[in-house]
């Protein structure tokens, strides 16, 4: 995060529309500079609240306040939304050259000539499509596209960057491409940026804090870190990739860790729960190791347990591998580690992983 | 067959000739239809518009009769017009009946639903979310608008074939309001049907050609400039 003046926030937003999930957002604050990554499934209503910020649409109920002024939607609409730039899933170019899309929001905000064709060459230089800028858009493959209209959105020099899922109808290396070009033009600008996404990775790689929306509600938001590590529920501990999620009573405290059963396993885990109390055991694929024999000896892990292959799964440059230890696990091995432990389905094989590793989430009431 | 030749030849030439009288017809036909697609092209594209941008109870009512005024029947235009321009009608007072201007407000209010259906339809296939991305580069209600049908224009262009090729091939409505005078409010059509009443097939046969060589004209130009520009 870059600073910690606020530059939107919204005030006990709510919005309605048919056939689309409703929007209750209570409060949410942007700071200036920073980039903000808007994660949640498909259906969550990241677009609707994108355009709801965006003042595309007019919400049912709610503020948004910006730069400390309360918008009013019917006075302040174009004067506000000159302020911000949006760019869509879909590229939605205009149908004429490469040039004359980037420079749309400067003409329709009355720019000279000059200044306009200053500002376009500029933008097109940084995202790498100063060879198209005779090109009809028509005519551009998708990244080309995409890379147009965040050129497009970069040259009106926006205060808030709104950005809807830019790269998710790319290939895989446009979309890295084009990641990389965005990731240094956000950096190296004073661009306030909120990035709707479903992949974390991208959130995580782009942004400075994460905002968590399901079914129209943000239910977590913090520094991408804490995120990850510190779900609050189970529902974004799911989301967030941990894949094994154990509800468990805990048996007895022993300093500032605790046993707790599952199915009449004992796990140890760090932190403050109570002998009695049940609590949602949460442990990340990425902290289980595999080993073939009994390492118990060996490793500072509390958590050793001996397991069979349930299922194995080829999963990018990981192997998923779910194992029944008396209790689901789940571990991420490379392909390598996987043909190192002959690994296949119904094999005998030992699962460890820290008591530190395993966050806690405790339930309340 | 003989008759058809014979037609052919008389219009071939009565337009190398320049024959004054076709000539004066022709012009008129080009005059009044193209006024009134003008007219119905600025009418209709707006209404078109905003029709296909707005969203109100009954808008499938308001597009079905849209839809349905693409096919009025000229004749009962032409006698509505009448009605209304008539020395003692609600417009009387005009004193246009029989002219070419009635000829023109006639074949505007044919073509108006036509170029509006098409509007309506050439706006409402663009991408949904256009209007939108439009409007976040912070162009005003308007330019958004001109944007739109700046973006819509190749199957617009296809509203200006229709509704031109709607308008000059019409007679009904011409020859109830223009009355078919000589040298005044005789078009191309109506000029068609008359000589075709007197028997002189030679002539109706050549002011036929003329009318299918003005349309045919008009669209190639159209269409050229339609296809010039690939479709996305």
């Amino acid at each position: 995060m870059k600073s910690f003046t606020p530059i939107l926030e919204v005030k006990g937003l709510r919005f309605k529309r048919q056939q689309a999930v409703p929007i209750d957002i209570p409060h949410l604050i942007v700071y200036e500079k920073e980039v903000l990554a808007l994660i949640g499934p498909n259906g969550a209503g990241k677009t609707t609240l994108m355009e709801v910020l965006a003042h595309l649409v007019r919400p049912q109920e709610g503020q948004i306040i910006f730069e400390g002024k309360e918008i009013d939607f019917d006075r302040d609409q174009t004067r506000y939304r000159r302020k911000l730039a949006m760019v869509f899933q879909e590229p939605l170019l205009l149908d004429t050259t490469v040039f004359e899309n980037v420079a749309s929001g400067l003409k329709f905000r009355g720019l000279k000539k000059k200044e306009i064709e200053q500002k376009v060459e500029h933008c097109l230089e940084r995202f790498g499509i100063a060879h198209l800028r005779h090109r009809p858009a028509r005519l551009l493959s998708g990244g080309e596209a995409q890379r147009t209209s965040l050129a497009r959105a970069f040259a009106v020099e926006p205060r808030i960057l709104l950005l809807d899922e830019p790269f998710s109808s790319l290939d895989p290396p446009s979309r890295e491409s084009l990641i990389e070009d965005l990731e240094a033009n956000v950096r190296g600008s004073e661009t306030t940026a909120i990035l709707a996404t479903h992949d974390r990775t991208e959130a995580l790689r782009l942004s400075d804090r994460i905002a968590v929306m399901m079914e129209g509600r943000i239910r977590q938001i913090g520094p991408s870190d804490e995120i990850m590590n510190h779900p609050v529920n189970e529902e974004v501990a799911s989301f967030v990739g941990v894949e094994t999620i154990l509800s468990c009573k805990v048996l007895s405290r022993n300093g500032g860790s605790f046993v707790a059963s599952f199915r009449g396993q004992e796990i140890e885990a760090v932190g403050d729960a109570q002998p009695g109390e049940v609590v949602l055991l949460c442990i990340r694929p990425e902290e289980v190791t595999l080993s073939t024999g009994l390492v118990k000896e060996s490793t500072s892990a509390r958590n050793v347990f001996p397991g069979r292959v349930t299922n194995l799964r080829p999963l990018g440059l990981y192997q998923k591998v779910e194992l029944d230890c008396g209790f689901p696990l789940t571990a991420y091995v490379t392909h390598h580690s996987a043909e190192n432990l002959l690994l296949e389905e119904g094999k005998e094989i030992w699962a460890s992983f820290k008591a530190t590793a395993i966050h806690v989430i405790r339930k309340k009431g | 067959m003989d008759l058809i030749l014979e037609g052919v030849k008389k219009a071939f030439w009565l337009l190398i000739t320049f024959d004054p009288e076709v000539m004066g017809v022709t012009l008129l036909s080009l005059q009044v239809s193209g006024a009134a697609t003008g007219i119905s092209l600025f009418i209709g594209i707006f209404t078109g518009t905003l029709l296909a941008l707005s969203e109100f109870r009954g808008k499938r009512f308001v597009v079905s009769l849209v839809n349905t005024g693409m096919g009025l029947p000229p004749v009962v235009v032409g006698l509505f017009v009448t009605i209304f321009l008539w020395r003692n009608g609600p417009l009387g007072f005009l004193g246009i009946l029989y002219t070419p201007t009635a000829m023109v407000i006639a074949q505007a209010i044919i073509a108006v639903p036509i170029v509006t259906g098409i509007s309506l339809a050439a706006i409402q296939q663009l991408p949904a979310k256009l209007r939108l991305q439009i409007l976040a580069l912070g162009a005003t209600r308007r330019q958004m608008v001109w944007m739109l049908i700046k973006e819509a224009r190749l199957p617009l262009l296809a509203a200006v074939m229709a509704g031109f090729g709607g308008v000059i091939s019409e007679v009904g409505a011409s020859i109830m309001v223009g009355g078919n005078i000589k040298g005044y409010s005789r078009v191309l059509t109506t000029a068609t049907v008359m000589e075709t009443s007197r028997g002189n097939f030679d002539v109706a046969i050549a002011l036929g050609v003329i009318l299918l060589f003005l349309a045919y004209l008009v669209n190639l130009l159209l269409t050229h400039i339609q296809q010039r520009r690939r479709p996305r």
